[in-house]
C-alpha cells in the first residue's frame, strides 16, 4: 500500500529527468499511473463490502508515535477510488486540453503529486501523518492553482486558497496533538475505542473546534469558502479534479473519519447542521448571479459540501447513507459539468453563459454528456441523483428539531442547484447557435470521452443501484459507525412526503431555469454586497496589517547599522540588568579573584589607550588600528589565562578584520561630520553601562557554583575516546562535530550571501552605465 | 601600499605561511592550532600576497575562485563524518588507523573532518574579502 502512494511521488520525481518525453505525444501515457492504482484499490472491493478492514503499519518516528500506518475501510475505499478513478480521466482530458502546453510535464509533475498526497490523506490512520499529507495537498494545489503563474489574479488567488487551507492545516495540527494528548495515541483506530474518555474531557470542544477549522477550510465552508471561487483561475482539468472531486472532499472527509470519534454529541452535531445549513443556502443563491460558468460550478460545488456537512451534522443512519450516496452523485455530475466547461472554454474561448448557446450543433457528445450530468445534478429519475436527492430528503425529514426550517432550506438550495446544473449543462447546448462560434472545431474524443464515461456512469448507477450499493455505501456506513445492512438503494419508494418533494424541486426548478437566466445585470447586483463579504472583510484586514508592518518595520529595520545597535545593546542592558537586579542580589566573591600581576597591568592600559584612541581619533584608519589594538590586548589575556587555541583564532580574525575595515575604509574619504556631543554622551554612557552590566555578569556567574561535569568528561575521555590530546580541538573536530558543521554551513552561506549581494549589486549598476 | 620589499618579501612569504597553516591545522589534535586557526592564516597569507601584488596576480596564482573551495570542504567534511556508516559505525563516529604515520602523525577521520574546516574557512574568508574588496 506504501507503493501505491508513494507511485505519484515517484511519478513526479521521474518526470523532472524525462520531462521532454511526457511534454509531446506521450503525454497521455501518464494516464497509466492513476488508472493503474484504481485497478489496485479496485481489487480489495470484494474484500471490503466482506466487511474486512486493511492495515499496514510502517514504523516512521517510533519515539513520538508517529507512525505511517495506513488503512483501508469503506472510506477510504471510495475515496481513493473517486482520487484515482478521476484522476485517470483528468489526465487523459489534459493531454488535449493542454496539448502542446510548454510545461506540460510540469503539470502532470504537480497532479501527481497532488494525487499521491491525496491518496495518503485519505489512506493514513496516524494523525500526524495524515497531517502531512493535508499539507502536501495544500501545497500541491497552490501550484496547481497557480500553474498559469504569468498572470497575476492567478498567483493571487493561489496565495489565497494557500493561506487559507495553510490556516486550516494548523488547525489540523493543533487539533491532532490536543486528541493525542487527551487519548494518549496518534492512531484514529485505537481513538475509536476511547470516545467516552475523549467526548467526556475538558478539552473536547476545543479539539472539535480545531477539527472543523481544518475541515472547513478545506472543504469551503461559510465564512471561509471565497478561495474555493477564486481556486478557479486554475486550468478547468485542475477545477474538475481538485475543486469538485477530491481536495474539497479532504474536510467532508475529515468529518466522516472522526464522525465515529468525535461525532454524536450535541455541539458537534449542531454546529455542522448550522454551518452547513447556511453554506448551502448562502452559494446556492450566489450561483444565481454569477455568468462565468466555472463560478456557477464553485458555488454551486460550495452548496453541495455544505448539504455534505449539514448530511453528517444530522448525524442519523439515513443521513449518513444519504452522505455517502451523494458525494458519489456529487463527484459524477459536478467533474462532468467541469469537464464539459473545459471543451466549451477551449473550443470557444469564453465561459461567459449568456453568449453560448445551441453548441450541440457542434459538439454533440458532449451534449449529451452536459444534459446527463444536469439532470442527475438535478435529481431526476432514474439518474443517481434522483437517488442521493430522496435520500437527503428523508433525512431531513427525520430531523430531531426545527424539522420545518431543515427541509425547507434543503428543498430551496436543490431548487437553485437543479438551476445551476441546468445553466451549466444545458444552457450552452439549446437554443440558436451564435454566427460567432459557427466556425467552432469540435473537440477529441479524448476530451469528451471522460466527460461522456462520467455522465453515463452516473446514468447506470441510478438504475442499477445495487452496483455501488454493497461495494461503496453500506462499507462508508459502517465505517462511520452505523448499520445499514438491512436498507436497500432503490430508484422507486412508493407515493410518499418525499416524493413530493421531489416534484416539487424539480417544477419549481424547472420553471426558474425559464423565468431566471444568468445576466450582467444580476452579476453587478450583487457585486454591490460584496463590502460585507468574508472575503473583502479578510482583504481589509490584510491591507491593514500590511500597513502596520511597514510602519514598524520603518521604525526598527530603518536600515542604520549605529540604530540596530543601539536598540539590541539597550534592550540588552534593560533585560539583563532586570534580571540580576530585580531577582537577586549581586554578590562578587572577591576570595575566587586572582592577584594583578605587572603584566595584565600594562596590556589594560593599553587596551584603554587603544579604545580612547579609537573614540577620539579624527581619522577613519587610525581608528581601526586602534580597534586592532584593542582586540590584540585581548589576546594576549587570553594567553595569560592559558587559552592559546581562543587566543590564536582571535589573534588571526583580528588581523582579517582590520585588513576587511581597511578594504572598504581606505577609498573612503576623512570623517565628513562627526556625531555631535548629545549622540556622543549617549552613545558612551549606552556602552559603558553595557561593558558594567556584562563585567558584573561575569562576576556574578564566578560566584554561581558550576557544574564540571561536562567538562571533565571531555577532559577525562578527549584521548580515550578520540585519541586528541587537545581537548579544545577534540571538543570541535568529534565530539561536538555535528555542530562545527552546521557552523562552517553557515559560514559558507553568509560568503554566499556577501558575493551574491555585492556581485548583484555590480551587475545593475553596469546595466545602468 | 605596494612597496617593492612587500612585494619581494610576499612571495617568500606566502609558501612559508601556507606550510605554517597546515603545520597548525596537523599539530591541531594535540597541541594548540587546528583545522579553524588554519584556514584562517591560509586566507592571511593570500590575502598578504594580494596587498603586495594586486588582487589580480593573486587570481592567476589561485586559477580558480575560492569559492570552489567551500563546497569541497563541506563535502569532505561530510563525507569525513559519513564513512562510519560503511563498518557500521553511529554517524561521525571516529574512525582511526591503528599505525600512526611518519610526520603527520595518527589519521582518522577526524583529521579528514578538520581539513574540511580548514577548507571551508579558506574559501569563506577569501570569497568574503576578495568580493568586498572588488566592489569597494
Amino acid at each position: 500500500m506504501l507503493t501505491a502512494i508513494l507511485l505519484g511521488f515517484l511519478f513526479a520525481l521521474f518526470l523532472v529527468f524525462t520531462g521532454k518525453f511526457f511534454r509531446g505525444k506521450m503525454a497521455i501515457l501518464s494516464a497509466l499511473i492513476p488508472a493503474g492504482l484504481f485497478a489496485y484499490f479496485a481489487s480489495f472491493i470484494p474484500k471490503i463490502s466482506s466487511g474486512e478492514i486493511i492495515s499496514r503499519t510502517y514504523q516512521w518516528v517510533p519515539a513520538f508515535g508517529v507512525d505511517l500506518s495506513f488503512k483501508l475501510d469503506g472510506l477510504s475505499l471510495l475515496f481513493s477510488l473517486m482520487i484515482t478513478g478521476i484522476g485517470f480521466l483528468v489526465f487523459a482530458y489534459t493531454a488535449s486540453y493542454l496539448r502542446g502546453h510548454k510545461y506540460l510535464d510540469r503539470f502532470y509533475g504537480y497532479l501527481s503529486l497532488f494525487m499521491a498526497a491525496m491518496l495518503g490523506l485519505v489512506l493514513s490512520d496516524n494523525l500526524i501523518s495524515m497531517f502531512v499529507f493535508w499539507e502536501l495537498t495544500s501545497i500541491s494545489s497552490f501550484f496547481l492553482i497557480g500553474f498559469n503563474n504569468t498572470n497575476p489574479a492567478s498567483r493571487k488567488s493561489a496565495l489565497t486558497a494557500l493561506g487559507i487551507t495553510g490556516f486550516g492545516g494548523f488547525s489540523l495540527l493543533a487539533g491532532a496533538l490536543l486528541l493525542g494528548s487527551i487519548s494518549g495515541t496518534y492512531s484514529i483506530s485505537e481513538m475509536l475505542s476511547m470516545k467516552e474518555a475523549i467526548a467526556g474531557s475538558e478539552y473536547y470542544i476545543l479539539a472539535v473546534v480545531f477539527i472543523f477549522v481544518a475541515a472547513f477550510t478545506k472543504s469551503a465552508q461559510f465564512p471561509f469558502h471565497f478561495w474555493l471561487p477564486g481556486a478557479m483561475k486554475a486550468p478547468t482539468p485542475v477545477s474538475t479534479y481538485l475543486h469538485s472531486a477530491t481536495m474539497v472532499k479532504a474536510g467532508i472527509y475529515l468529518l466522516m473519519r472522526f464522525t465515529p470519534v468525535l461525532g454524536d454529541q450535541e455541539f458537534w452535531n449542531t454546529t455542522l447542521i448550522i454551518v452547513g445549513g447556511v453554506t448551502m443556502v448562502y452559494s446556492a443563491v450566489h450561483a444565481l448571479f454569477r455568468t462565468d460558468l466555472k463560478g456557477v460550478l464553485a458555488y454551486s460545488t460550495i452548496s453541495a459540501l455544505g448539504i455534505l456537512v449539514f448530511l453528517i451534522g444530522l448525524g442519523s443512519k439515513d443521513a449518513f447513507l444519504a452522505a455517502s450516496v451523494f458525494i458519489i452523485v456529487h463527484a459524477l455530475y459536478k467533474a462532468t459539468l467541469f469537464l464539459v466547461t473545459g471543451i466549451i472554454d477551449h473550443q470557444t474561448g469564453t465561459r461567459d453563459v449568456t453568449k453560448l448557446a445551441g453548441l450541440r450543433k457542434i459538439m454533440m457528445p458532449v451534449a449529451i454528456a452536459g444534459i446527463l450530468a444536469a439532470i442527475s445534478s438535478a435529481g431526476i429519475p432514474p439518474t443517481v441523483g434522483f437517488l442521493g436527492k430522496e435520500l437527503t430528503y428523508e433525512a431531513s425529514l427525520h430531523a430531531e428539531a426545527f424539522t420545518v426550517v431543515i427541509v425547507v432550506a434543503i428543498v430551496l438550495t436543490k431548487i437553485l442547484l437543479l438551476w445551476a446544473g441546468f445553466v451549466a449543462g444545458i444552457k450552452p447546448f439549446t437554443g440558436k447557435l451564435s454566427e460567432e462560434y459557427t466556425n467552432v472545431k469540435a473537440p477529441d474524443f479524448l476530451m469528451w470521452g471522460p466527460a461522456i464515461i462520467l455522465a453515463v456512469l452516473g446514468l447506470i448507477f441510478g438504475i442499477f443501484p445495487m452496483i455501488i450499493e454493497s461495494a461503496l455505501v453500506k462499507p462508508v456506513v459502517s465505517a462511520l459507525g452505523a448499520d445499514a445492512s438491512e436498507y436497500h438503494l432503490a430508484l422507486w419508494h412508493g407515493f410518499n412526503t418525499v416524493l413530493l418533494l421531489s416534484a416539487i424541486t424539480i417544477a419549481v426548478g424547472v420553471l426558474l431555469y425559464f423565468l431566471v437566466k444568468p445576466s450582467v445585470k444580476l452579476e453587478n447586483k450583487i457585486g454591490k454586497l460584496e463590502f460585507i463579504s468574508p472575503k473583502s472583510i479578510l482583504e481589509k484586514g490584510t491591507h491593514y496589517f500590511n500597513v502596520f508592518s511597514a510602519f514598524w518595520t520603518n521604525v526598527f529595520q530603518n536600515g542604520y547599522l549605529r540604530n540596530y545597535v543601539t536598540t539590541i545593546v539597550l534592550f540588552l542592558v534593560v533585560l539583563v540588568s532586570y534580571i540580576m537586579f530585580g531577582s537577586s542580589r549581586v554578590v562578587i566573591d572577591h576570595t575566587q579573584l586572582s592577584q594583578v600581576t605587572a603584566y595584565e597591568l600594562v596590556v589594560a592600559l593599553i587596551l584603554i589607550a587603544g579604545v580612547f584612541y579609537t573614540v577620539f581619533t579624527k581619522s577613519r584608519l587610525a581608528a581601526v588600528a586602534a580597534m586592532g589594538v584593542v582586540g590584540l590586548a585581548i589576546c594576549l589575556i587570553f594567553v595569560f589565562y592559558s587559552a592559546p587555541d581562543l587566543a590564536m583564532t582571535q589573534f588571526s580574525i583580528d588581523t582579517l578584520t582590520v585588513i576587511l575595515f581597511v578594504l572598504v575604509l581606505y577609498r573612503l574619504p576623512k570623517y565628513l561630520t562627526l556625531s555631535d556631543y548629545k549622540m556622543r554622551i549617549r552613545d558612551g554612557v549606552l556602552s559603558a553601562a553595557l561593558g558594567t552590566v556584562i563585567c558584573l555578569l561575569a562576576l556574578q556567574v564566578l560566584a554561581e557554583p558550576t557544574n564540571s561535569e561536562v567538562g571533565d568528561f571531555y577532559a577525562k575521555n578527549a584521548y580515550i575516546m578520540a585519541k586528541g590530546k587537545n581537548v579544545v580541538n577534540v571538543i570541535l573536530v568529534d565530539f561536538r562535530g555535528i555542530d562545527t558543521f552546521m557552523e562552517i554551513s553557515v559560514l559558507a552561506i553568509a560568503a554566499i550571501g556577501v558575493f551574491g549581494l555585492l556581485k548583484l549589486r555590480l551587475k545593475s549598476t553596469d546595466r545602468s552605465q | 601600499m605596494s612597496t617593492l620589499i612587500l612585494r619581494t618579501a610576499s612571495n617568500y612569504l606566502l609558501p612559508v605561511l601556507l606550510v605554517f597553516s597546515i603545520f597548525i591545522l596537523l599539530r591541531g589534535h594535540y597541541l594548540p592550532g587546528g583545522g579553524f586557526v588554519g584556514g584562517l592564516i591560509a586566507a592571511i597569507a593570500f590575502v598578504l600576497h594580494a596587498f603586495a601584488n594586486g588582487l589580480d596576480d593573486t587570481k592567476n596564482l589561485l586559477r580558480f575562485h575560492p569559492g570552489f573551495l567551500m563546497p569541497v570542504g563541506l563535502a569532505l567534511a561530510f563525507f569525513s563524518g559519513l564513512s562510519p556508516i560503511f563498518v557500521d559505525q553511529a554517524f561521525m563516529t571516529g574512525l582511526w588507523f591503528p599505525e600512526p604515520f611518519p610526520v603527520i602523525g595518527n589519521v582518522g577521520s577526524a583529521l579528514f573532518f578538520d581539513i574540511g574546516v580548514y577548507l571551508v574557512v579558506i574559501g569563506v574568508t577569501l570569497t568574503i574579502i576578495f568580493t568586498i574588496s572588488e566592489s569597494a
